[in-house]
């Protein structure tokens, strides 16, 4: 019971490492672009092509900029 | 026969290789490290172990990610390589622009064997084994998810898993030919293009399983990779030019 405990959160913790570490914003990123175009996806599908790349450069280039403004 | 190989399956093949190449490189760092500090036999065992435990995670979880449906696996897989993808292209644009140190394998290198030194070494060496065990383990399990998430969601798991275990075959026979040489591996450069390559594939996945129709079909893709490929040079060199600004 107790290893299976240990590596329940060791399984846990590598997840949360792997997706959101050091750079949360993201992951926040990430699902909220998702969330956002599930929204519109049955009105806006062709436009989605676009918005999305655009949308996920948006999100490196902030993060980056966090980066940036620490320094 | 002439054997033809489409886009999708190149881009695929491509993104398996280079992720596979750049986490197999900082593997072989460590193993390296060991066996030249405590011996080979410890050390390899290490790795045999851990390659062993990987492929059965492999057997494991690849026909299980077959049976989820396909769009709900897509966004899944696609929301994970979007994240993963993100986190390596933000480190690779934060090498290149100055603002982080370029990954060292030599650092690694004279780190690890400092760690090992101390210490008797005995027939049965477990801080080696464990050691290697480790290195080999964590990044090849970036390897394994890669491969999971990009081949089920191309339905070619058989496909990138040799794509992996040849690459995983050729850095360990380059490596071990080149030992000392694994600094001049160009890794921030691949960090990149697999950065490009697993936000193309997030994007294209992730639009798949939203009911997006991409123009061109698998061929948006590449159209996809030369997006990000741009968008990325255009932050490093505002991320250039802001960090010299910040220091004037």
């Amino acid at each position: 019971m107790k290893l299976l405990k240990k590596a329940t959160k060791a399984f846990g913790m590598f997840w949360w490492n792997f997706l959101v570490g050091d750079t949360p914003e993201l992951f926040v990123a990430v699902i909220t672009i998702l969330g956002v175009l599930a929204v519109f996806k049955s009105t806006h599908a062709h436009a989605l092509m676009i918005v999305l790349p655009v949308l996920v450069l948006g999100a490196l280039s902030v993060s980056v900029w966090r980066e940036v403004r620490k320094r | 026969m002439i054997a033809t190989i489409s886009t999708s399956n190149s881009v695929l093949i491509l993104a398996i290789f280079l992720a596979t190449a750049v986490e197999m490189v900082e593997a072989l760092t460590i193993v390296v490290a060991v066996g030249h500090t405590r011996g080979w036999r410890s050390a390899l065992e290490g790795v045999l172990v851990a390659l062993t435990t990987l492929v059965a995670l492999v057997a494991a979880f690849g026909p299980a990610l077959l049976r989820i449906p396909i769009n709900d696996l897509r966004i899944v897989v696609g929301s994970i390589l979007l994240i993963f993808g993100l986190q390596w292209l933000r480190k690779a644009v934060l090498r290149s622009s100055g603002l982080k140190a370029k990954h060292d394998e030599d650092a690694i290198f004279a780190s690890t064997v400092a760690s090992l030194e101390h210490g008797e070494v005995s027939r049965r060496d477990t801080l080696a084994f464990v050691t290697s065990f480790k290195g080999v383990f964590l990044e090849g399990l970036e390897v394994v998810i890669t491969v999971l998430t990009l081949g089920a969601s191309a339905h070619k798991i058989l496909l990138a898993s040799w794509v992996a275990i040849g690459t995983v075959l050729l850095v360990a026979v380059v490596g071990v030919l080149v030992a000392k040489q694994l600094s001049s591996v160009p890794e921030n450069a691949m960090k990149m293009t697999v950065g490009v390559l697993l936000v193309s594939y997030g994007t294209f996945w992730c639009g798949e399983g939203l009911g997006i129709h991409w123009t061109g079909s698998d061929a948006a893709l590449p159209v996809l990779a030369l997006v990000y490929l741009a968008g990325t040079w255009a932050i490093v060199a505002v991320a250039k030019q802001s960090r010299k600004n910040v220091a004037s």
